[in-house]
C-alpha cells in the first residue's frame, strides 16, 4: 500500500515537473506545476507530515499557483514560446549535462550513505500529534524566526504594492 | 517493501536536477519561477524525509520557514516581473541587460 502511494505520487511529481519544462504555454506549464505540488503534498502525508500537506496545498497549490496564473493573465503572456528557437546552439544540452550531473552526484551522495540513514520512524515521540509537536517546536525554539517572518511579509507586501503602483506622475510623463 | 528514506532523497534529487534544467533552458521569466519553485519543493521533500528519518521535528519546522520565504519571494519577484513586461511586453529574460554596464 505505501508502496503504491509511493509510486503513484512520484509519477505526478516526475510528469508535473516534465510538463513545466516542456510545455510552450505558460498556462499549462503553471497546471503542471499543481501536479507536482499536490504530488509533493501526497509525500508529505505519506512521511506524517500532516500540517505541511496542508499547508502545501493551501499556500503553494492554493495561493501561488493562482497568483502566477493571474500575473499570466494580467500581463497577457500566455501566448506559446516558440522553444525551437535557440539562441546559443550549446546552451541546451549543456544545461541537460548540467542537470543531470547535479542529479547523478546528489544520488551516488545518498546512495553512498545509506547506511546512516537507516528506515523511516515516527517523527512524534510519545503519541503526539505532528501540529502539536510542530506548533511547540515553533512556538519556543524558533519563536524569534517567527516573528521575524512576519516582518518578511509586510514588507514583502509593501515592496510589491509600491512596486506595481502607477505613480500619477510617470503616467504624465508618458 | 515499503519506502526508504533513500527513495525519497532520490526523487527530491531528481526533481531538483528537472527544475535546475528549466531554469536553465527556458527564456519566459515566469517558466523560470516556476522551475525555481520546483528546486525549492525537492528542497522541501528531502527535508520531511530526513525529519522522518532522525525523528527530529525541526526539518519541519525548516520546511515551514521555507514556505513563508518562497511565498514572499514570489510575490516580489512576480511585482518585479509585471512592472518589467508593463513597460516592455513581451520580454524575456535575455531582454533583460538593461543594468549592464
Amino acid at each position: 500500500m505505501e508502496l503504491l502511494v509511493f509510486v503513484l505520487a512520484t509519477a505526478m511529481v516526475i510528469a508535473g515537473a516534465i510538463g513545466v519544462i516542456a510545455y510552450r504555454n505558460p498556462v499549462h506549464a503553471a497546471l503542471g506545476l499543481v501536479l507536482t505540488l499536490f504530488g509533493v503534498a501526497v509525500h508529505f502525508v505519506a512521511m506524517e507530515a500532516h500540517f505541511l500537506a496542508a499547508v502545501q496545498v493551501i499556500v503553494y497549490a492554493g495561493a501561488i499557483v493562482v497568483l502566477f496564473l493571474f500575473v499570466i493573465m494580467l500581463l497577457g503572456v500566455d501566448r506559446a514560446e516558440d522553444l525551437d528557437v535557440e539562441p546559443f546552439k550549446v546552451q541546451r544540452p549543456l544545461a541537460v549535462i548540467i542537470g543531470v550531473a547535479v542529479s547523478g552526484l546528489v544520488i551516488a551522495a545518498v546512495v553512498r550513505g545509506r547506511s546512516t540513514l537507516g528506515s523511516l520512524q515516527e517523527v512524534t515521540a510519545e503519541g503526539d500529534d505532528n501540529i502539536r509537536s510542530l506548533a511547540r517546536n515553533l512556538y519556543s525554539d524558533h519563536v524569534l524566526a517567527f516573528e521575524l517572518t512576519s516582518v518578511l511579509l509586510i514588507v514583502a507586501v509593501v515592496g510589491t504594492v509600491v512596486l506595481t503602483r502607477r505613480s500619477r506622475r510617470s503616467e504624465v510623463a508618458e | 517493501m515499503t519506502p526508504t528514506t533513500t527513495w525519497y532523497l532520490v526523487l527530491a534529487a531528481v526533481l531538483f536536477g528537472i527544475g535546475a534544467v528549466g531554469l536553465m533552458v527556458r527564456r519566459n521569466p515566469l517558466v523560470m519561477f516556476m522551475c525555481i519553485e520546483l528546486m525549492l519543493n525537492a528542497v522541501n521533500l528531502s527535508f520531511v524525509a530526513f525529519a522522518r528519518a532522525f525523528s527530529d521535528i525541526n526539518g519541519q519546522t525548516a520546511v515551514f520557514f521555507v514556505m513563508v520565504v518562497a511565498a514572499a519571494e514570489v510575490v516580489v519577484g512576480l511585482g518585479i516581473i509585471v512592472s518589467i513586461l508593463r513597460r516592455r511586453p513581451g520580454a524575456n529574460v535575455d531582454d533583460l541587460a538593461e543594468l549592464r554596464g
